[in-house]
């Protein structure tokens, strides 16, 4: 009885917590401009997505995160992997700050981020567009791969990479050999994280973007969302980023289990 | 000659000074200077004493935040409890499902929200914009609470059984206590980002309530970037002290732990 209580009400919020989102995925499949009226089950708007019939700024848009998610993505699990292998051999005050100052862009409310660099980019006259969103994303992205990667270095045993220099190995054999196998999977979740972090912000893109006509997803959402309402063609389109995000943490919690299971 | 590893995090040292540290420098010098002539001035954060309708946004921010954290508490509270309990809660899948929306883009769970509001015909205003908080960060919540509490030894909870403790009891003097690390950084991760949002209010309340995140919106949109940047300095300063009181170390306990 207690049981079927505690049950219940977990799925009552869980309910709660979805149903914004499964309206908009039952509404994607169908055609009706208002949400709310069913005009029949239709796979229009989907076809409309993939044959082309959405409006060009909605596809740069797309491409825009896209892009921008793979290259800070990239950027960031090359920067921060190193970061983290240096961080774990630093000791003392040096290693407090650069952990501290690691952890202000995960702590740091969005807007702040947004607006601080904003005002970065004006001080400095730099132009802002694609540039200055990629670098705002690199920054608080690589703060993440450092936190995924850093575990893996503790598990480490620390005398393998000196068992490979003595055994002969140069140092960047050594690291490509010994090292970077051990943290790969660290790696590989950081690089996860920092796409799915990437292509899932706003604030900080809305403030870095300048106005020269650069629009994220998220930003070409906001400003469809002021016109009035949501357009139709965004139904399927935020479904299919739910999917995604979804999968993409699945397989990344699959993979953490797995491992963990392994190390066990 | 062998470079050592730990000069490894100079060029990240470097990156995070540029683009971390030097922004913050920035705010502060621009929150700091008078808009008109330049030189260092308190002007900017005179005319926000000064600016009732600002004030009030600021005030009126607070308490959204303060409400969304309590509900997001009441209703996180009992649901991190149950599924911290093996014996009410077997599945792992659920534990996910709760964490998942965490990671859904909030403009896109906003804009749900309207669109569930319009399903329902129910009027957008302040009690979509509170729906609307309580539904974007209850996870916040039940993920901190759920973490302390599935890490509790259970030795303590049945030494106060043992004792003769009646449930209530053993929830207020045992549960309770050792999950309130849990339960600071909950409230910490659901206020701070409350207190901090924009888009949020006006997609909510068809621009009918305007909150804090807002305002300095607004202002750095329109071109004033010393008192935006005010604006912005004295969130962060808000959310500084919010972090103080609620104990700093509490928010980043899962650092060993996984994605999720």
């Amino acid at each position: 009885m207690r049981k079927l209580l505690a049950q219940s009400y977990l799925w009552l919020l869980l309910l709660i917590l979805y149903s914004p989102i499964v309206i908009i995925a039952i509404f994607s499949f169908t055609e009706a401009k208002v949400m709310g009226n069913w005009s029949g089950l239709s796979f229009g708007l989907y076809s409309n997505l993939f044959n082309g019939q959405v409006s060009g700024a909605l596809v740069r848009a797309i491409e825009n995160t896209l892009s921008i998610g793979v290259l800070a993505a990239l950027l960031s699990t090359i920067l921060g992997s190193i970061a983290a292998v240096g961080i774990f051999n630093l000791k003392g005050w040096k290693k407090k700050s650069i952990t501290f100052l690691n952890d202000i862009p995960m702590l740091n409310p969005d807007i702040i981020t947004g607006i601080s660099l904003f005002i970065l980019f004006v001080a400095v006259g730099a132009r802002q567009g694609y540039v200055t969103v990629l670098l705002a994303h690199v920054s608080f992205c690589t703060p993440y791969v450092v936190l995924s990667v850093m575990p893996k270095l503790r598990q480490m045993n620390p005398n393998t990479y000196e068992a490979a220099l003595d055994l002969g190995a140069t140092p960047s054999q050594a690291l490509r050999k010994v090292i970077f196998p051990q943290i790969w999977p660290g790696v590989i979740s950081g690089f996860i994280l920092a796409f799915t972090l990437s292509i899932d912000d706003f604030a900080v893109t809305l403030f870095t973007k300048g106005n020269q006509g650069l629009e994220t997803l998220s930003t070409y959402i906001y400003a469809d969302a002021r016109k009035g309402g949501l357009t139709p063609e965004l139904r399927p389109l935020m479904t299919i980023i739910f999917l995604t995000v979804l999968l993409l943490l699945v397989i990344i919690n699959i993979r953490n289990s797995r491992l963990t299971k392994r190390n066990k | 000659m062998t470079i050592k590893r730990s000069t490894w995090a100079l060029p990240y040292m470097v990156f995070l000074i540029l683009f971390v540290a030097l922004p913050l420098v920035m705010i502060t010098v621009y929150a700091f200077t008078d808009p008109g002539g330049g030189g260092i001035s308190l002007k900017n954060f005179v005319k926000f004493a000064n600016t009732a309708e600002d004030m009030h946004t600021f005030v009126y921010s607070i308490e959204i935040a303060l409400i969304t954290t309590v509900l997001c508490l009441l209703l996180g509270y009992p649901a991190a409890w149950i599924l911290s309990r093996s014996d009410l809660n077997r599945s792992s899948v659920t534990v996910i499902l709760f964490i998942l929306p965490m990671w859904i883009n909030m403009l896109v769970r906003t804009l749900a929200t309207v669109a569930l509001f319009d399903f329902l015909k129910l009027p957008l205003g302040e009690g979509a914009l509170l729906f609307g908080m309580v539904y974007n960060f209850l996870p916040f919540m039940i993920y901190p609470i759920y973490n302390t509490l599935s890490k509790m030894d259970g030795s303590y909870v049945e030494a106060a059984q043992d004792l003769g403790a009646p449930p209530s009891k053993v929830f207020t003097k045992v549960v309770l206590p050792l999950s309130m690390p849990g339960v600071w950084s909950g409230v910490l991760m659901v206020f701070m980002p409350t207190i901090s949002t924009f888009a949020v209010a006006e997609l909510l309340t068809l621009n009918k309530v305007k909150l804090f995140g807002t305002t300095i919106q607004e202002n750095i949109n329109n071109g004033f970037w010393n008192y935006g940047s005010a604006l912005a300095l004295i969130m962060l300063v808000l959310i500084g002290i919010t972090t103080m009181l609620t104990g700093e170390d509490n928010a980043r306990e899962d650092e060993t732990g996984g994605v999720i």
